[in-house]
């Protein structure tokens, strides 16, 4: 069965908005993976700061993608409560992990 | 089937995705955990970046997995005007993109397995990109990288056959302006797959 998906008529899409400027967003994902690569193998930073830049990086890429590209920026607050949901869990999961292994 | 907007203030088939994709956070996560310990655990298992991994390969592949999201986003913003023709110009070209990704992947994978980098602990015998005698990790690298990225793979390849499922209901006229959900359930689906592979480029072939 089709689900109706119009702003108002479902009353189900993300809130009326001006469309993202996709193609910029673009750009700045491809530059973040040409900055990832070389500071990856170009800089002589310590392990651990550069750990951290890295998944810094990665997490500005990925919110890029799910506020602009998933439009969870647009989307109502709840929807959006409940994305972020698991992140608080899956940083538990991995912290509990790492802690059975010491 | 309830075609209202839930309590959530979406249609029910999209907070469906978007728990569905909650539960995928999780099993990504799990993998990750499982990659992390394991690496903290035995670090002579692992090697340095680019030392068996062909980064920038990869690194390419990870420029067509965004570019495959840009497609995708175009697609879904095609049709919220009601463009048919660019609904189904950019669902191909997502699909056509997303097939290059999983072409590059299985190059990949073979590459790697003629040199060596296998999962299996007896046949193990990665000696890197520069070809020198000495084995470089050993087979938790290979079981943790292939099941990490297998998975993902697969996620992918099932991603490939809906978007072609989606470009040939968008041929047939099936959506609309009014009726859109179909895409932009597949777009939710697809760009979570690119933000997977954001983090998994980074945890895998990066650090």
């Amino acid at each position: 069965m089709e689900s109706q998906a119009t702003n108002q008529a479902a009353g189900g899409s993300a809130a009326p908005h001006k469309s993202p400027p996709y193609m910029l967003i673009w750009l700045v994902l491809f530059v973040l993976t040409l900055a990832e690569v070389g500071v990856a193998f170009l800089s002589h930073i310590p392990k651990n700061i550069l750990i951290l830049i890295l998944l810094a990086l990665a997490v500005w890429k990925a919110a890029l993608v799910a506020m602009y590209y998933m439009h969870l920026k647009f989307e109502p607050r709840k929807l959006w409560l409940l994305a972020i949901s698991p992140l608080p869990l899956a940083v538990i999961l991995v912290v509990i992990v790492l802690a059975e292994g010491w | 089937m309830e075609r209202g907007p839930s309590s959530f203030g979406v249609y029910n088939m999209k907070l469906g995705m978007w728990v569905f994709l909650l539960s995928e956070v999780m099993f990504f996560t799990g993998l990750i955990g499982a990659y992390i310990i394991l690496r903290f655990a035995q670090p002579d298992h692992f090697a340095l970046p680019g030392q068996v991994l062909n980064v920038p390969l990869t690194a390419l592949n990870t420029f067509f997995l965004i570019c495959s999201s840009v497609t995708m986003v175009k697609a879904f913003a095609a049709i919220e005007l009601g463009d048919q023709k660019g609904l189904q110009r950019w669902l191909l070209a997502t699909a056509i993109i997303g097939m290059i990704f999983v072409g590059i992947q299985v190059v990949e994978y073979t590459v790697l397995s003629h040199e060596g980098f296998v999962p299996i602990a007896d046949l193990y015998q990665a000696h890197g990109r520069q070809g020198g005698h000495e084995v470089l990790g050993g087979p938790l690298y290979g079981a943790t990288f292939y099941t990490m990225t297998g998975f993902h793979g697969t996620h992918v390849s099932i991603g490939v056959a809906c978007l072609w499922f989606t470009y040939f209901k968008a041929r047939r006229g099936g959506y609309s302006a009014a009726n859109f959900g179909g895409v932009e359930n597949m777009g939710l689906y697809w760009h979570f797959v690119d933000l997977v592979w954001i983090i998994l480029f980074t945890i895998v072939y990066l650090i």
